[in-house]
């Protein structure tokens, strides 16, 4: 989103080009994102509001958007947590293999979502290697909500590495060597020194590992079980809809998701413009 | 979720796309859309009508596959996938093929032998091997404690044929000609019967793994073709096969896409289907020929089995698709609980 403050405050600087780098972008995004996007719009214009509502308010529906941002938001969390410590043992330690993890992390980038969901099923189910050992413990994964998250916590999880892992290179160590001259604790120099620097990108890749869960359908469909009321993610209800030919009752549900998401990526981005520069005005010393 | 979709129509398609040979005599190539459970069919009948063809005629002809979820394919030929022909499971993706853009003749059944339908198949349970269940029938599918596995009859027509099953089964049960009873009777009875199911797969391909591979569920109903194939090929001796007391004929049929050019060998095609030497691979492939006497020849594999069709006992497609399927149906307020 800092395009366009960017490109206006760079007018009155040196760098030339604004007209025509706006000019650009704009065509360029109207083209990949807007039109579709608008087509999105129109197609559900010709329903009328009450149609609308009722469709996007009806109970499965909206049990199906519970799932779909609750578990979203959830695996985006749990892979900002994650994703920061993989990165920083990646940047911070030499050790044998670190390139074979290197190239793993991106595995569930390149992997077909069917084969992830088919393989995460096989693993999880009452029969498989981890199944076998969970259930008897009462914890059922495939089939359940939880097994929803289990596939979205797989799918997100390079978008924080991939994120977080160059600015922790970037990050001087001689920063944190500073700050244990000036007597900071371990606790203290994390919370002080290297979280402040990091937050933007973890933001960031909280943002893109959510967009991407809540869209979301090959994997999940697998490891879900797909129960009414229960583990209906919402892309599935746009595909039951399709598959009824009602393509204005998917777009009216595709526009809610649209919307939500839409508003959410808004706040984490002014978030992270926001966590950006009160970290740089301060030097990092925010507590 | 689209996009792939289309990728997938595309590339397969494009993968299809054979050489075809020189020659003299005019060269024709078809693309017949499908569902996705009959790729292997016709990859056994498109080179028979092939060398029938070029026997008959002296030319060549080459048929492209596209398969996919019936419902799905049928959407891509509306939004413009050049199918020469169109094989579904069930008569409503092609019937929405009359209603949007008129691609298909309204008279499409009356067009080939019976109903335009080559193969039937029909609605069956398979348990695991020795029955330790002792499921015989619909009724036993709603006891307490069972886990049945059912394909989601909102997206996937073995389910829907699933449940229209239970449902003519539970009509039969009160009788003909008590229709207020029966309908509560039948609602009742679906009702409990879908409370014991577990999973609910998108297509039938998915509650068969579900079933046979994650070694979930009691029974699993589905088609006969799937659980034959199940039962004595690639499931190695742990399933067998049931045959309910009533089922549904679920009918495969065909149309030529009108507005192509290839009205001709398209229509040839689909009526080389319902010859000796095509019914022949169909039974082969575990599906339910029309030709009696194919029928008579693979009488081993197809155990006569009562059966009712939507049309006779269920008022027809458009009507089950509106009481039933339709937001807010019966098959909606049922499954919530």
């Amino acid at each position: 989103m800092p395009t366009l403050s960017h490109l206006i405050t760079r007018r009155h600087q040196v760098l030339p080009g604004f007209g025509l780098t706006l000019g650009f972008t704009l065509v360029y995004l109207s083209l990949i994102v807007l039109l579709p996007l608008s087509a999105v719009v129109f197609k559900t214009l010709s329903l009328s509001f009450a149609q609308f509502w009722e469709i996007v308010t009806a109970p499965r529906v909206v049990a199906s958007y519970k799932l779909s941002f609750g578990a979203s938001l959830l695996a985006a969390g749990i892979n900002t947590v994650f994703g920061a410590l993989l990165a920083w043992s990646l940047v911070r330690y030499r050790f044998p293999g670190r390139k074979l993890v290197d190239a793993l992390v991106d595995l569930p980038f390149a992997l077909p979502t069917a084969v992830a969901g088919i393989a995460l099923t096989a693993l999880y189910a009452g029969n498989g290697w981890l199944g076998k050992l969970l259930e008897p413990l009462g914890i059922k994964v495939a089939f359940t909500p939880l097994g929803v998250l289990v596939a979205l916590v797989f799918i997100g999880l390079p978008f924080v590495v991939r994120t977080v892992q160059p600015i922790l290179e970037d990050l001087e160590l001689e920063l944190e060597e500073a700050a244990t001259c000036l007597g900071a604790h371990r606790w203290q120099i994390i919370r002080l020194v290297i979280l402040p620097a990091l937050t933007p990108a973890l933001l960031t890749g909280f943002a893109l590992a959510f967009a991407r869960a809540v869209g979301e359908y090959g994997s999940v469909i697998f490891i879900a079980g797909n129960l009414p009321m229960v583990s209906e993610i919402t892309p599935l209800m746009i595909i039951t809809k399709l598959e009824q030919y009602d393509y204005t009752g998917a777009t009216a549900i595709a526009l809610v998701m649209l919307a939500v998401s839409f508003i959410l990526l808004l706040v984490i981005n002014s978030l992270q413009g926001w966590s950006a520069a009160s970290s740089s005005s301060t030097g990092g010393r925010k507590s | 979720m689209l996009n792939n979709r289309l990728l997938l129509i595309a590339s397969t398609t494009l993968m299809l796309a054979a050489p075809a040979t020189r020659t003299s005599a005019a060269e024709t190539t078809l693309l017949n859309v499908s569902y996705d459970v009959s790729r292997e069919l016709y990859k056994d009948i498109n080179p028979a009508f092939a060398s029938y063809w070029k026997a008959k005629t002296g030319d060549s002809v080459t048929i492209n596959q596209s398969h996919g979820g019936s419902s799905k394919q049928a959407g891509a030929v509306i939004a413009g996938l050049e199918a020469d022909v169109i094989t579904m499971n069930q008569s409503p993706d092609i019937d929405i093929l009359v209603e949007r853009g008129g691609l298909v003749a309204a008279d499409w059944k009356k067009r080939l032998p019976y109903n335009a339908a080559p193969y039937t198949t029909t609605t069956v349970f398979l348990v695991r091997k020795g029955n330790p269940q002792g499921i015989k029938d619909w009724g036993d599918l709603t006891r307490p404690g069972l886990q049945v596995i059912v394909p989601n009859p909102k997206t996937s027509g073995n389910g829907r044929y699933t449940y229209l099953a239970a449902w003519g089964y539970a009509l039969q049960k009160v009788g003909a000609g008590n229709t207020a009873n029966g309908e509560k009777f039948a609602r009742e009875f679906v009702t409990k019967l879908f409370a014991n199911v577990p999973v609910l797969d998108g297509g039938g391909r998915g509650a068969t793994t579900t079933f046979t591979q994650r070694g979930i569920g009691d029974v699993l109903v589905t088609f006969e073709n799937e659980a034959a194939l199940l039962a004595e090929e690639v499931g190695g001796g742990q399933f067998d096969v049931i045959y309910p007391s009533v089922s549904i004929e679920a009918a495969a049929p065909v149309a030529v896409v009108d507005k192509r050019g290839t009205r001709k060998a398209a229509t040839a095609y689909l009526e080389f289907l319902f010859s000796p030497a095509a019914q022949d691979i169909i039974a082969k492939h575990h599906f339910r020929p029309r030709d009696p006497a194919v029928l008579k020849k693979y009488v081993s594999q197809f155990p006569p089995i009562k059966t009712f069709t939507v049309e006779d006992r269920l008022g027809g497609w458009k009507a089950v698709q509106q009481t039933h399927f339709a937001d807010g149906g019966i098959y909606d307020q049922i499954i919530v609980r």
